[in-house]
């Protein structure tokens, strides 16, 4: 009966643990600072609140005893909520340049399967074709806000690592490119001339590859060009070195073919129109997307993969973790374990002891997770590095360390103190008084 | 070791704690294995089997592709045993999500990349067959194709000349890589250069190759040979950028970003909490058997054992839990590999990974164990047996 009735307990803290962890998932911060308030309010108002903070206070007070132990939960928790923040970090940051890259209103169209502009050949027929589909915006002149263009890689040296090569991407633009991307903006020198070989570089290509200072000349397919001027757009873009069309077809021998046309739309609604004028076109096997989709769909797979590796190292490095707060949680309520028997033999109830271990540990965890929550964001925001996009090139983006991310590196630090604390606080209040007057 | 069983009771003295401890060493050991296999899978640079190969590229874009006219020159440079090439297709199977790493390749490649190992008949086969293709053991799994299946691969990049995007391959031979081959060796697709120059839209491909892979008499020629390969076609428009296979697989590991860094720093991190865990519980641990330590000294047993003793408590801790979360670790890493649809090609944790885990535990161990361990060898009978 008696093994029965452990058995139980057992069975219904453990669901009380997995009734907690998806009550708190679910649970937005508007309801976390209720529960906060209403745990003070209770704490100042109820008798037993009064306890309660009593008890919190003296086992508050102790900590500076305990310091090593308790800077194993405080580092420990610090450590899991540091680390996941950051790999999240980097898949939103990764995730937000490219989504940024992206918008509604224009939209992109390469050759039917080629998933990238890398891959993609549009002949000038169709180009022109596509750029003169009902749909597509026209300037004050009349004629079609669009941009021919085609994506090259080159190899480049990195900033950190001269000794090893990186794809840069290399896109050749048309005029009209500046109409089409109103956002960027030129930050210094000029922008190319149509003719001449003279690129502008991103300010994310700038930042990563060596040699990409205004002014400097650079070896591409076998001559030298200028470069003129950098820009800033604030998304995938940057990672980019940009020149006319013309200029960067010559040198790699594409004739007058270009890999992709970029279209502005008449508003966002015109996109299916436009869509469909150009699959029902016997001339063309194109596949048109808007630039949005087209550059989110780029963002995917990675940003799932760097999700599902931070959650999956967070959870493991969390379980290592509970287990450290259970052990210092276990060993400081055995110090205090005279003190606790002997508030509960003068009358102070299981409650308000099992709280004040709770609300101690969950304090640690608070800290903890701040702390981690902290370094990260000061180590990491707008961190920038650079990896393989779609166009087997490099993506500068920065990493970003949003609100939301630090809340949610919070909410596991809370979660993590919670488990570690209520075991020992249960025990503490249930062990027999007369036990544990005897012990020590 | 005679102190054995002391050691142990002492470990389990209380078992709670000792069992709370082991978890934590355990998922951090765990964590140790599964991102090693991480690093290792986006690592294949240290393959042996490439010691006496060379690649050359463009200089200037891995886009760019070269004159098939250097092969001869290439092969007339002392030091080169053989010369062959070979060009990306950039293959999907059925549905863009499946992509195949296929390459058009020259006759004598597979002879150069003498790790995949083709039985001789299939070999035969192969060079018999001009829509053969030979695969990979692991993708050949992943898709269900067997020897004399008939299987369509579209290009993302190459269309035929009647314009289809989809190409019919036969396959002829499945592959097994000889052990030292890089990690997913097993996961290729190789089809005749012929066949891919001879059925292409864009013609002037029969001209030129993707780039060459370069078979030398000795890897100690690697140097030498390189810069005679690119002095070859220094000043043209087409220079060429000759490196050994380990660094042209290195430099393209490290495009994707430096996963080693990320690994180490979240190991970094780990591994310090790991510290400051194990290191308060075996300080605890040691307080509270004050009197019992002295009891040994006691009874005989000099300060240096006590000393060994408490040290080889912390290096037992460590390698329990470290053993126990590597053999998870172990079991694991598969399953995840498999789970994610050949997507993350994990290898298994080696000898290797098992070597560096045993050494960081018992560093790990020696050095939670160093304070306690001190403390306990300079302990003074008297004072500890009257609980001062």
């Amino acid at each position: 009966m008696k093994r029965l009735r452990k058995f139980g307990f057992g069975l219904g803290t453990l669901v009380i643990v997995a009734v907690f962890l998806v009550v708190w998932i679910a649970l937005p911060w508007q309801g976390v600072v209720a529960l906060g308030i209403a745990l003070t309010l209770w704490m100042g108002l109820t008798r037993r609140g009064r306890q309660t903070w009593q008890v919190t206070a003296v086992g508050l007070a102790t900590v500076t005893q305990r310091l090593g132990s308790s800077s194993v939960v405080v580092v420990g928790i610090a450590g899991v909520v540091g680390v996941l923040v950051a790999m999240l970090a980097m898949s939103e940051g990764f995730a937000e340049t490219l989504r940024s890259t992206g918008n509604d209103h224009t939209a992109i169209v390469l050759r039917g399967g080629s998933q990238a502009e890398l891959n993609s050949i549009l002949d000038r027929d169709s180009a022109n074709v596509v750029i003169q589909a009902p749909g597509v915006k026209k300037d004050a002149q009349g004629r079609p806000i669009a941009s021919g263009e085609l994506v090259v890689v080159a190899n480049l040296p990195r900033k950190a690592d001269t000794s090893s090569d990186a794809n840069v991407p290399i896109r050749g633009v048309s005029a009209d490119v500046w109409a089409l991307r109103d956002h960027v903006k030129i930050i210094e020198g000029r922008t190319f001339k149509p003719g001449l070989r003279e690129l502008i570089v991103g300010k994310g290509a700038r930042s990563q590859f060596a040699g990409l200072d205004v002014g400097k000349t650079l070896r591409l397919a076998g001559q030298s060009w200028t470069v003129v001027g950098e820009f800033e757009s604030h998304d995938a873009l940057e990672s980019e070195l940009w020149g006319d069309t013309q200029s960067v077809a010559s040198a790699y021998r594409r004739g007058s073919s270009v890999q992709s046309v970029t279209v502005m739309l008449d508003s966002p609604k015109a996109f299916d129109t436009f869509k469909a004028n150009l699959a029902a076109d016997p001339r063309l096997k194109v596949d048109a997307s808007t630039t949005q989709e087209y550059f989110s769909k780029q963002s995917e797979g990675l940003t799932k993969v760097l999700r599902a590796v931070g959650i999956t190292v967070g959870i493991i490095m969390a379980i290592g973790a509970v287990f450290g707060a259970l052990n210092t949680m276990f060993a400081a309520i055995q110090a205090r374990a005279r003190e606790i028997a002997t508030l509960r033999a003068i009358g102070f109830r299981g409650l308000p002891v099992v709280v004040s271990v709770m609300l101690e540990t969950m304090l640690l965890a608070l800290l903890g997770g701040a702390l981690g929550a902290g370094i990260v964001w000061v180590i990491f925001n707008g961190y920038t590095a650079s990896t393989l996009g779609a166009n087997f090139s490099q993506v500068v983006f920065r990493f970003h360390v949003s609100p939301a991310l630090l809340w949610t590196g919070i909410k596991w630090a809370l979660a993590i103190g919670f488990i570690g604390g209520l075991f020992p606080a249960l025990r503490a209040a249930r062990v027999p008084v007369t036990t544990a007057l005897r012990e020590l | 070791m005679k102190y054995m069983h002391l050691i142990w009771a002492a470990l389990f003295r209380r078992k709670t704690r000792t069992f709370f401890t082991l978890v934590s060493i355990l998922a951090a050991f765990l964590l140790f294995g599964m991102l090693d296999a991480t690093r290792a899978a986006f690592d294949s640079g240290d393959s042996v089997a490439g010691v006496d190969r060379l690649i050359t590229t463009s200089r200037y874009s891995i886009i760019q592709s070269l004159p098939a006219s250097l092969s001869t020159r290439i092969q007339a440079i002392p030091g080169v045993k053989s010369v062959g090439y070979a060009n990306w297709f950039g293959g999907i199977y059925q549905d863009p999500k499946n992509f195949v790493l296929s390459f058009a390749v020259s006759d004598n490649y597979l002879d150069i990349y003498r790790e995949i190992e083709l039985p001789a008949e299939q070999r035969k086969v192969f060079d018999a067959t001009r829509t053969g293709a030979v695969v990979g053991a692991a993708l050949a799994k992943r898709y269900g194709w067997k020897v004399g299946d008939k299987v369509p691969l579209q290009s993302t990049i190459f269309p035929q000349r009647s314009g289809d995007k989809t190409w019919p391959f036969d396959i002829v031979g499945i592959y097994t890589p000889a052990p030292g081959a890089a990690n997913g060796s097993d996961q290729q697709f190789f089809f005749h250069h012929k066949y891919f120059e001879d059925a292409n839209a864009f013609r002037s491909l029969g001209t030129t190759v993707g780039w060459y892979v370069i078979r030398l008499t000795g890897a100690d020629q690697a140097d030498r040979v390189a810069r005679a390969v690119d002095a070859l076609s220094a000043n043209s428009d087409h220079e060429t950028k000759t490196q050994t296979e380990q660094a042209f697989n290195a430099s393209f590991a490290k495009q994707l970003g430096d996963i080693g860094l990320i690994v180490s720093a979240i190991m970094g991190a780990v591994f310090f909490t790991l510290i400051l865990l194990t290191g308060n519980t075996m300080a605890q641990a040691v307080r509270e058997r004050t009197s019992e330590l002295a009891v040994l000294k006691t009874i005989g047993f000099s300060s240096r054992s006590v000393l060994g003793m408490v040290l080889a408590e912390g290096v037992l801790l460590l390698v329990l839990g470290g053993v126990l979360g590597l053999a998870l670790a172990g079991v694991v890493v598969p399953i995840v590999a498999k789970g994610s649809g050949g997507m993350l090609n994990l290898p298994p944790i080696g000898t290797q990974t098992w070597i560096v885990g045993v050494v960081l535990m018992i560093v790990i161990g020696a050095l939670v164990g160093a304070l306690p361990a001190v403390r306990a060898m300079r302990l003074n009978i008297v004072d500890a047996l009257a609980g001062r």
